[in-house]
């Protein structure tokens, strides 16, 4: 019987906690729902980097007081990768705080796609870094999205400047043949035109050999590429695929440092598991590994030394996911910053106001040594054209035991990817009927 | 009491035949359905119209496909998400390249197609049965989504292999307010619910079952086995179909085909297994349970819970009170949730004197 009306208790608590959607706020508290997932397969890359990006912000509260003194306030909702309940969280998480949602990263390029006409509606800016709809770089059509610091058309175009480094010149491209292991789902089959017209482009072949999800089976993928004796691989995977790949590119003897991967093969979830045949293993990110960054030990002293870090393994802090989470924080901090700048310091700021802050971003050389974050992060301007912002990504190798970078910021081909991402904008823009914004008009 | 029937007679064949034969029953349904055209429409905020009604109603109608093929006429299917992406990427194309395609038609082919589909891929079921069968429409579920994804013709040649449905309007009215949406999906759920109800009663539900039971001895009746069985698959399909086409164009907006994965064939099974196999109202309470039990629980976890647990642990919190609660109500109740009902009602309606 006690048991009965503690349920009933219970479930009177929570359908009151669900109609009310109006949550208590105070009124100087800038609210950020954060639509994590930390069960599933993916939850390494959910862990690590919402982790890392509530620790930043918790760093930011403890150490600065919040944004000019506007504290952060955060609250998780679990999708699960799944686009249905990343929708779900959207919705629940967009009225909430004082002035609803201030920005929306869902990490899962399915849920960027499932909310994309949600978010112009609510007037909730998403910002989708490193993932998501390529074509939203162009902010004309897409005002309400940011794909920020690169997309993989950019960072693909980088991948094979890096090849062309290494093979001696871009001249020197002519006649190798490169082959592309992909994640057959909307992912995976991104970067397949891009890789098409540079192979026009530097006169390379290019070969695409899809792995279909999950990937954990991947015999006849290295079989054929046996056959093809290509002089590079790139790795285009996610998850479990990594891994497999990379022990299946030991089994056939294709040496591993001619293996590049993405950014979502970048991580030590995905060298560590493959043991000694990740060995020499390169990936390409838009951050890097490693504890020893200012702003990374800074979250060690403010954060984790006050027992508020959000890390259960404390080991992760300083790996390529956790600190992928720590540049989250950073660019949210930052375009508070911004808004606030714009619209009043130490004010709450609504979506409309953070998009002008997004599309007013601005992290040059200078703040990011500020932030400590030099090296961290490539530098970064957004416009109200160019919602990408930056394009530059590094290149790291693994050792067996850490990520290692192996080169500078490299640029992405601007001159090749923009004009594609502005066809594949307009279209969409004439498939929707949406009149692209005159940049020169905005403010 | 609440349920005596005395005083109940039936003096016609009519009355003796309509869906709800016990008054109490239609006074109950009536009210049902006023709460959920009128009552809910009016005071839900948007939040639930959008993110808990929308979904709950768009899966009850896949679940109520599925039951059709698995619940009544007793073919196994695991094909039942590929069959949705069939009916969204069919709807989608129709609007895309007929011009002044109405929206309602463009579902309706989208079913047909899903349909068209559902036939082939159930021409091994008159070979093959149970968990054989099982493995054939996994065919179907891998097959479906390798081709959307394979052939870029069917998202317009989207990079990225996703379709972003058009906007939903009929005769010069857009529903694009929370309400209109919900409204839509509620009534195009609540005709094809009647419909199947209806369906399931006639001769046609009478033919599935004999095939479900022995299908020997339907055959021995009389019963075209190919006929039945390709009109099971035909009419499941169908409304998976049209399901998907709601998913797409009333909940997400954009889909892509990986989105129709195998998991979401599985929880649609799951649906009707918690709900209740061979039943119609099994349907909509095994998409409740599916659907909203998750996010009641994560709702439990991150409002009143919060901070007390660390997030990982809550996390994975959840998924196990959802096994275990799935668990306990198939101990309890192996025949699912409308058995359930079903026992109480038996209750009820000898309450207070049962002997």
């Amino acid at each position: 019987m006690q048991l009965k009306t503690k349920l009933l208790l219970s479930a009177v608590a929570v359908s009151s906690v669900l109609t009310s959607s109006a949550v208590l706020a105070q009124a100087n508290e800038q609210f950020i729902g954060l639509p994590s997932y930390r069960v599933g397969a993916y939850a390494a890359g959910g862990s690590g980097i919402y982790g890392g990006w509530i620790d930043y912000m918790a760093l930011i509260n403890e150490k600065e007081g919040g944004v000019n003194g506007v504290k952060l306030t955060w609250e998780e909702c679990e999708t699960e990768y799944n686009n249905a309940r990343g929708v779900e969280c959207y919705e629940r998480l967009k009225s909430k705080g004082a002035s609803g949602n201030s920005v929306f990263q869902p990490l899962s390029t399915g849920i960027t796609y499932s909310v994309l006409d949600k978010v112009a509606q609510d007037k909730i800016p998403m910002v989708t870094i490193g993932y998501g709809r390529t074509d939203a770089s162009d902010g004309r059509v897409f005002p309400w999205v940011f794909p920020m610091l690169t997309n993989y058309w950019s960072q693909n175009t980088a991948k094979i400047k890096f090849i062309g480094a290494k093979e001696g010149g871009m001249d020197k491209l002519k006649g190798k043949k490169i082959v592309n292991i992909y994640h057959d789902s909307a992912y995976g089959k991104e970067t397949i035109p891009v890789l098409d017209a540079q192979a026009k482009k530097y006169g390379f072949t290019v070969v695409h050999i899809p792995v279909s999800h999950p990937g954990n089976e991947q015999q006849s993928q290295w079989l054929r590429v046996r056959q093809e004796k290509p002089d590079w691989v790139i790795l285009r995977g996610w998850g479990v695929m990594n891994p497999t790949a990379l022990k299946a590119a030991a089994k056939i003897g294709f040496p591993r440092d001619k293996v590049i991967g993405v950014w979502w093969s970048g991580a030590e979830e995905d060298t560590i598991p493959a043991g000694d045949a990740a060995k020499g293993y390169i990936a390409a990110g838009f951050n890097v590994a490693g504890a020893n960054y200012p702003v990374v030990k800074a979250i060690q002293d403010n954060v984790y030394k006050k027992n508020k870090g959000n890390m259960e393994d404390k080991s992760r802090i300083g790996s390529v996911y956790y600190n992928r989470g720590v540049v989250h924080g950073i660019i949210t901090v930052e375009a508070i910053r911004t808004a606030q700048a714009k619209f009043g310091k130490g004010k709450v700021i609504n979506g409309e106001q953070m998009r002008w802050g997004l599309e007013h971003l601005v992290i040059d050389a200078k703040r990011l040594k500020e932030l400590g974050a030099e090296g961290f992060m490539p530098d970064l301007k957004v416009s109200c054209l160019d919602h990408e912002g930056s394009g530059k990504v590094k290149f790291q190798q693994w050792d067996g035991k850490q990520w290692k970078v192996l080169t500078d910021w490299i640029d992405a081909d601007k001159e090749l990817v923009r004009p594609m991402i502005e066809e594949s904008a307009a279209k969409y823009a004439k498939e929707k009927n949406i009149t692209p914004r005159d940049c020169s008009k905005e403010g | 009491m609440l349920y005596r029937e005395a005083g109940q007679f039936k003096a016609t064949y009519a009355a003796d035949q309509q869906i709800f034969p016990i008054r109490q029953d239609r006074i109950g349904i009536q009210l049902l359905l006023a709460l959920a055209f009128v009552a809910v429409p009016l005071f839900a905020s948007e939040y639930w119209l959008k993110a808990i009604m929308v979904p709950f109603l768009v899966f009850s109608l896949a679940a109520l496909g599925l039951n059709i093929l698995t619940g009544y006429a007793g073919q196994l299917s695991l094909g039942s998400a590929a069959f949705m992406a069939v009916g969204a990427f069919a709807s989608y194309n129709f609007m895309l390249r007929v011009d002044g395609m109405p929206l309602l038609v463009a579902f309706a082919l989208g079913g047909l197609a899903a349909a068209l589909v559902g036939i082939v891929f159930g021409l091994p079921s008159l070979r093959i049965k149970g968990f054989y069968l099982a493995v054939a429409t996994l065919a179907a579920q891998f097959f479906i989504v390798w081709l959307l994804t394979k052939v870029s013709w069917f998202s317009n040649d989207s990079s990225s292999g996703v379709i972003t449905a058009q906007a939903m309007v009929i005769l010069g009215y857009e529903f694009a307010s929370p309400q209109a949406k919900y409204l839509l999906v509620l009534g195009l759920v609540a005709t094809m619910a009647l419909m199947a109800k209806n369906m399931v009663r006639s001769s046609v539900g009478r033919a599935w079952m004999a095939v479900r039971d022995m299908d020997v001895a339907a055959e021995v009746i009389g019963i075209r086995i190919m006929h039945t069985k390709l009109l099971a698959f035909a009419v499941s399909s169908f409304y998976c179909g049209v399901a998907g086409a709601l998913y797409a164009f009333a909940y997400l907006g954009t889909v892509e085909p990986e989105g129709f994965n195998l998991d979401l064939s599985f929880k649609i099974l799951f649906m009707i297994i918690i709900g209740g196999v061979g039943s119609i109202s099994g349907a909509f309470l095994g998409s409740a349970f599916i659907v909203l039990l998750p996010i009641f629980l994560d709702v439990l976890v991150q409002d009143v819970f919060a901070g007390l647990l660390s997030p990982t642990i809550a996390s994975n919190m959840q998924l196990m009170v959802f096994g275990g609660l799935i668990i306990f109500f198939l101990i309890v109740e192996p025949h699912g949730l409308a058995r359930l009902w079903q026992i109480a009602k038996e209750k009820l309606r000898l309450w207070p004197f049962p002997h």
